[in-house]
């Protein structure tokens, strides 16, 4: 028997396609999904369970390690796994490589950016002075 | 197959529109009481709730055929009823689940 007989589906694929981390990325967004399961539940049961929406509370909920510490965490695993699932979708219907390629550029720019923009945020409100 | 495309279309809504408004909300939050009135008064606007009512279920629907294609990965369910019964019941959930929350949120807050 080969090695490559007794390798697991996951083993054989990577390393392979064009990109040579097609299955790296296929379990990074496993990863990030199970994250996100945990993470996306806490923020909808923290929404619930708050006493109210304003901003005072709310402040007070990000300014604790408790909210801010999960917040931050959802930031990045969410940005990391939209970037993932996005590069997905214009990996499928984006065929030109060129514009394939300038698609995935902005894509990462735009995940990079937007998750360095509400971390700022975030830190503001959990360093911040007077709530 | 009409989940398997809801997955990924709801995926691409939430990567848009809903991790635009997450960043939005910190941002209000962050720049104090007014600038979160204003944030707070356009949620709660006609549009605002279409809005973060759709991302609602989008969210409760990519999270559930999520919950389905993770269990695909493990060899699971690839039987037509049982798949089919999976993906209906992901739908049902969805529905019922942004139901109560937005049920929650405006009975039970001002």
């Amino acid at each position: 028997m080969s090695l490559g007989d007794s390798s697991t589906p996951l083993g054989r694929v990577r390393g392979l396609g064009s990109a040579r981390e097609g299955g790296e990325h296929w379990l990074t967004e496993r990863v990030t999904s199970i994250a996100l399961l945990l993470l996306g539940s806490w923020l909808i049961a923290s929404l619930l369970l708050l006493p109210g929406l304003d901003q005072r509370t709310l402040t007070e909920w990000l300014r604790a390690p408790s909210g801010a510490v999960p917040m931050a965490l959802f930031v990045i695993v969410a940005f990391k796994h939209a970037l993932d699932g996005m590069k997905v979708i214009v990996d499928d219907y984006v065929h030109d490589e060129g514009n394939r390629f300038a698609c995935n550029l902005a894509l990462l720019f735009l995940a990079i950016g937007g998750a360095a923009l509400a971390l700022f945020a975030l830190a503001s409100i959990a360093f911040g002075g007077a709530a | 197959m009409l989940v398997s495309i809801l997955h990924r279309v709801t995926g691409g809504a939430l990567s848009v529109a809903g991790l635009a408004i997450l960043a939005w909300w910190l941002m209000a939050i962050a720049d104090g009481p007014d600038a979160y009135a204003k944030f707070s008064d356009l949620a709660r606007s006609p549009i605002g709730l279409f809005v973060l009512i759709g991302l609602t279920w989008a969210f409760f629907q990519h999270l559930l055929s999520g919950i389905r294609h993770l269990s695909m990965d493990t060899g699971a369910a690839f039987e037509l009823d049982t798949n089919k019964r999976f993906a209906i019941l992901t739908i049902v959930l969805s529905i019922l689940l942004t139901a109560l929350l937005w049920a929650w949120l405006l009975g039970v807050r001002p």
